[in-house]
């Protein structure tokens, strides 16, 4: 008997994941993974200018910016997303604009919210990384006739993204699990989707634990992408193996 | 009757920090093909007037004349400063620093290190910059290693790395930054040996160095710093062999 002959024999003697109920998870897995990888692109992107901000010497630009990520990492993300998501609609007449389409749906709302919390996270994770550049490196830098911008391009910000590879990864998948929030404003994420099936079928350790192994696969997946990317971008600080 | 401007003059530079002031007028000049060695002991203010050269430390009064243009300075709040960030940009570029520490960039590889200024900073191809590179790697012997990342190296491998990082650069003058000092006995004389080469081919060189024997054999000229000033200067016969002041007869009699 091949595999999948005996997973549609299970199914069909199984009263919970059902075609229909999979379809529900399917779904879910489709919106966290959608949720997640457009919160850290584009907090990634935000991260980087950010943090060359937040690195300035000059106290009128890096407390800006500062204020953001401490207002950010001080405050729960599930506050967060409440403030983005119910706040929106008092906005006088920000439902007459071209925004309210977009900031009606849960999902636009979660993404801002996730964006903004994570690209905080992702500052100063850069930021570190940046303070962390050898001074010797960087006086090189200079006696070679690199001005600050080309210095930052070539220098610091490849030495630096090294470094905060493994904290970012961390950070990646923490945002994974902050996610399963979402489910609070109506998504129908992962956690939504499993939460769907408890309440349908009242069988909290079936619709949960399996749930939990889904969110286990995508952390193993995240891990092994950046236990792949070390693997490359690291090299540089092993010695090589006699 | 000079056809090419001087490489590198400086004149009566004057540095503080805090309180202390470390150099208090010195002046140098330096030809084309003059090897040029500091000498003095710790303290001496020899690191900090080699970095005032090439501005990584800013002089607070004095001239810079980097191959016959002078350095624009101003004063602001902050102190004195160079007025022009891409003047000064130009003129490092002139002027190739080796350091104590060798401060190779650790994320990239030997070859890549040696490539980046001229291809990111003079714009040249990095086809051409590659090619020279390979050349002065064979020059001081690390052809092996040109892939290899500078964690990866031994200090010696890496000084001799930064030589041909700083020689790719066709600089109008070298400057040496105690460039044996962080280095295991053993591996002291390759780098040297290396140091010897380029003074035979006429390159302009002002090293900061502690090894007299480098001095003595290898410059043109020697010039002793005491306190922030010159204490004595002049050909290494003159200054290392027949000491006038007590004070560096003293700094030498230890070694001699």
């Amino acid at each position: 008997m091949d595999i999948t002959t005996w997973m549609f024999e299970w199914l069909e003697g199984n009263a919970i994941f059902t075609p229909n109920t999979l379809g529900y998870y399917w779904d879910g897995f489709v919106t966290t993974t959608q949720l997640v990888f457009l919160s850290l692109l584009a907090g990634l992107l935000l991260a980087v200018p950010l943090a060359i901000l937040r690195s300035s010497r000059h106290k009128w630009i890096s407390l800006p910016v500062y204020v953001y990520t401490y207002v950010f990492r001080g405050t729960p993300l599930l506050i967060q997303l409440y403030i983005i998501y119910y706040g929106v609609v008092f906005f006088d007449g920000i439902q007459e604009t071209f925004l309210w389409p977009i900031l009606r749906e849960a999902f636009y709302p979660a993404l801002i919210a996730f964006t903004l919390n994570t690209a905080a996270y992702t500052t100063e994770i850069f930021r570190g990384a940046i303070k962390a550049t050898s001074q010797g490196e960087i006086e090189a830098a200079k006696a070679y006739g690199m001005s600050s911008s080309l210095m930052m391009r070539r220098i610091i910000l490849p030495s630096a993204f090294r470094r905060a590879l493994p904290s970012y990864g961390n950070e990646v998948i923490f945002m994974l699990h902050a996610s399963a929030i979402a489910s609070v404003v109506t998504l129908t994420d992962l956690t939504g989707a499993a939460r769907f099936v408890y309440a349908r079928f009242y069988a909290p350790f079936d619709a949960f634990l399996f749930v939990a192994a889904i969110y286990l696969c995508l952390t193993f997946a995240i891990l092994f992408v950046f236990r792949q990317l070390e693997k490359r971008l690291l090299a540089h600080l092993k010695p090589l193996s006699h | 009757m000079a056809a090419t401007p001087t490489p590198l003059e400086v004149r009566n530079i004057k540095k503080r920090f805090g309180d202390t002031e470390v150099l208090k007028g010195l002046s140098l000049k330096a030809h084309k093909g003059d090897v040029i060695t500091l000498i003095g002991a710790s303290g001496s203010g020899k690191s900090t007037f080699l970095r005032c050269m090439n501005l990584l430390e800013q002089p607070d009064d004095g001239d810079l004349i980097v191959h016959g243009e002078p350095v624009r300075f101003k004063v602001t709040r902050h102190g004195r400063e160079p007025a022009d960030r891409r003047q000064v940009v130009k003129m490092r570029a002139k002027l190739s620093m080796v350091f104590q520490g060798f401060n190779l960039w650790a994320h990239m590889t030997l070859l890549e290190n040696i490539i980046e200024a001229p291809v990111h900073v003079l714009g040249q191809s990095k086809k051409e910059a590659t090619e020279h590179a390979y050349a002065l790697l064979e020059r001081v012997g690390l052809t092996a290693r040109a892939n290899a990342y500078p964690a990866q190296m031994s200090g010696g491998q890496q000084q001799r790395g930064a030589i041909a990082r700083a020689l790719a650069m066709d600089p109008e003058v070298m400057l040496f930054d105690e460039p044996t000092s962080a280095l295991d006995p053993e591996l002291v004389g390759d780098v040297l040996k290396v140091m010897r080469d380029l003074a035979n081919e006429g390159r302009t060189m002002v090293v900061v160095t502690h090894e007299m024997g480098f001095a003595r054999d290898v410059s043109s000229k020697v010039i002793y710093l005491h306190q922030g000033l010159i204490e004595e200067s002049g050909t290494p016969d003159e200054v290392l062999r027949n000491p006038t002041s007590p004070r560096l007869k003293q700094f030498l009699a230890p070694k001699y």
